[in-house]
């Protein structure tokens, strides 16, 4: 378990690193923007006489040299202080604690949903490479890779809610009907299913065609031989072999797309009317609330970091000769 | 390219019958691009017709949107906007990623190092998020779109460029121009550049393609040039009545589909013309 530990750790390392270079880039994000910030946040406060733009720029040291503005802004952040929203009069940190389990339910079972489903597909394409079935996975794959994902949604909205009935258009829960326990998690659920499905429709395509061929080019090698020869069942050959090796390129592309899994949510969610942060980033958009913007942008690339140290695990797990190797 | 080697370049595209449909398509969005302003005279963003008009109706074939815009003329002015963006953004990101790709590959050592890193991390960032956070502090417009398509998509050009550089750096070829004493700047441009151009420029075709999704994404948020009619804008606006009018985001949705899928199929046939190795590989 040492092997594993240490990857563990240069992980962290990693992942610390390149979150505080993101943090930096957020600081000068908001000093890039048109107009100075304490002249944005009067404007966004709704007032914009002399005097509190003056206090502002005292308050938030903007008056400071930028190393000093820098070396402050860093360590709040790592307080957990995000900035004030001054268009919703509360703390960022706040507003996006509210929406991210919503985000995290999302995004998590659309990415478990995406690789569960494409390598099911994928492994069928492999096993019947050249048949019907095979041609149609390809030609799927070809067009959700080619499909903007958010005119997916609509159009999955207007089928299976507007004209069949199905499942709700939109939304978190049935606002008013009071269900608790069981009855909650399912209404829930229900409103989960198109969201779900279409975030994950895209790298569900993609994953299905990365195993595909990944089966098709493990399949002739000679460990598969040998297998068959001891006179092993073919579904034992394809799950126990071809499969758990072919599997590994999946898992680390998986890994590398989790940041445009994230980054679809903005879409799906405004979709959707999600009440999560995708929901939230269009809103900032439309009120130019730069602060809960900038906020959303570090949350999620630590979502992506976090992605990643889970892909990260899993790989580990299937191929537990990566803690000898590394 | 001799017309003999273009001949056999133009055969190995053509086995492939995807590429060739892909063509044909990507023609056609070409000429709707280019003759927008003939087919469909006067500002898109101009009432044509009653509002709400369903598709078939007199003075919009595809219908008519909550201003009485005719989608259809939305349409062909799009496509200028989805191939202008597609096609500049692209041109931005290869100059930053062959660059960068280029300086690491060539100089190994620390300059790999860092540049690598700062590779990494420009992958890690979720490219979606960045881009909609630039382009709203930046102010919407076409050039502020471009930019942020460019800087969230380069990173895998940067990756490619540095593994042919990497390669054929130890090449005799390259080594002679080394001994033959031709300045660093040269070899770079012109004995490894040449050499690694079409697997770059398969890369770049494909690229094409998730640039314009991006920049119909970006202005389906809201997030487009103010001033310029594009696919994305015409299904965000449209959204909130897909209940009663579905034709709004249904047809600036297929086009979007059919040009990013004739790009897509142009760049596999790129690739099994230009790459026939790694094509038998891809299965």
């Amino acid at each position: 378990m040492l092997g594993f530990a240490q990857l563990f750790a240069s992980r962290l390392v990693k992942a610390l690193a390149i979150l505080i270079a993101i943090v930096v880039m957020n600081f000068f994000l908001v000093h890039a923007a048109p107009g100075d910030p304490a002249m944005v946040m009067a404007g966004e406060a709704g007032a914009a006489d002399e005097k509190f733009v003056a206090q502002l720029r005292e308050q938030f040291g903007l008056n400071r040299p930028l190393y000093e503005q820098l070396a402050t802004y860093v360590g709040k952040i790592a307080q957990g202080d995000l900035g004030f929203s001054y268009r919703q009069q509360r703390p960022v940190w706040s507003i996006l604690a509210e929406r991210l389990p919503a985000t995290l339910i999302l995004t998590l079972t659309a990415f478990a949903l995406a690789l569960a489903a494409g390598v099911a597909l994928g492994t069928l394409a492999a096993i019947t490479v050249g048949t019907w079935a095979d041609s149609a996975i390809t030609v799927v794959a070809l067009l959700a890779y080619a499909t903007p994902i958010y005119w997916i949604g609509l159009m999955m909205s207007l089928l299976f809610s507007i004209q069949l009935g199905w499942l709700p258009a939109f939304g978190y829960e049935t606002i008013g009907a009071g269900y608790t326990g069981l009855a909650h998690a399912a209404d829930v659920a229900q409103h989960l299913v198109l969201p779900v499905v279409t975030l994950a429709l895209f790298y569900m395509a993609g994953y299905a065609r990365l195993t595909r061929a990944s089966m098709l080019e493990v399949r002739g090698q000679d460990f598969v031989k040998t297998a068959k020869a001891k006179g092993l069942t073919p579904t034992r050959v394809v799950t126990r072999h071809i499969l758990r090796n072919a599997i590994l390129p999946v898992i680390t592309v998986a890994g590398i797309q989790a940041g445009q899994l994230v980054g679809g949510s903005i879409l799906i969610e405004t979709v959707f009317a999600w009440p999560g942060i995708g929901r939230l980033a269009f809103e900032a958009v439309l009120q130019r609330d730069y602060q809960v913007l900038l906020g959303i942008f570090l949350v999620t690339s630590v979502m992506v970091i976090l992605f990643n140290i889970l892909t990260d695990i899993l790989y580990g797990l299937v191929d537990p000769r990566i803690q000898a190797a590394r | 390219m001799n017309a003999n080697s273009s001949w056999v370049f133009w055969r190995a595209f053509a086995r492939n019958k995807g590429a060739v449909l892909g063509l044909v398509i990507l023609a056609g969005v070409l000429t709707l691009a280019l003759f927008a302003s003939v087919f469909f005279p006067g500002d898109p963003w101009d009432m044509a017709t009653a509002p709400f008009q369903p598709p078939l109706s007199d003075g919009a074939p595809l219908g008519s949107d909550m201003l009485g815009r005719d989608i259809a003329a939305g349409i062909a002015h799009g496509a200028r906007v989805s191939l202008l963006i597609g096609l500049t953004s692209t041109a931005a990101a290869l100059a930053i990623g062959v660059t960068l790709g280029a300086l690491a590959g060539f100089h190994g050592g620390w300059v790999d190092d860092a540049i690598m890193r700062f590779t990494e991390l420009f992958q890690t960032i979720p490219n979606f998020v960045l881009a909609v956070v630039l382009v709203a502090i930046f102010t919407p417009s076409l050039t502020t779109i471009v930019a942020a398509i460019a800087i969230v998509s380069w990173p895998p050009l940067a990756r490619l460029a540095r593994g042919e550089f990497m390669s054929l750096r130890n090449r005799e070829f390259v080594q002679a121009a080394i001994t033959t004493g031709q300045s660093n700047s040269s070899i770079i441009l012109r004995q490894i550049l040449p050499n690694s151009l079409s697997p770059i420029i398969v890369s770049a075709s494909l690229m094409v393609a998730t640039a314009i999704l991006l920049e119909s994404s970006l202005s389906f948020l809201g997030l487009g040039d103010p001033n310029a009619m594009s696919w994305g804008y015409m299904i965000g606006a449209a959204r909130t009545v897909i209940r009663q009018a579905w034709w709004m985001s249904f047809f600036p949705g297929l086009a979007i589909i059919l040009t990013v899928l004739a790009l897509n199929l142009v760049g596999e046939g790129l690739n099994d013309a230009l790459n026939p190795k790694l094509a038998r590989s891809r299965g």
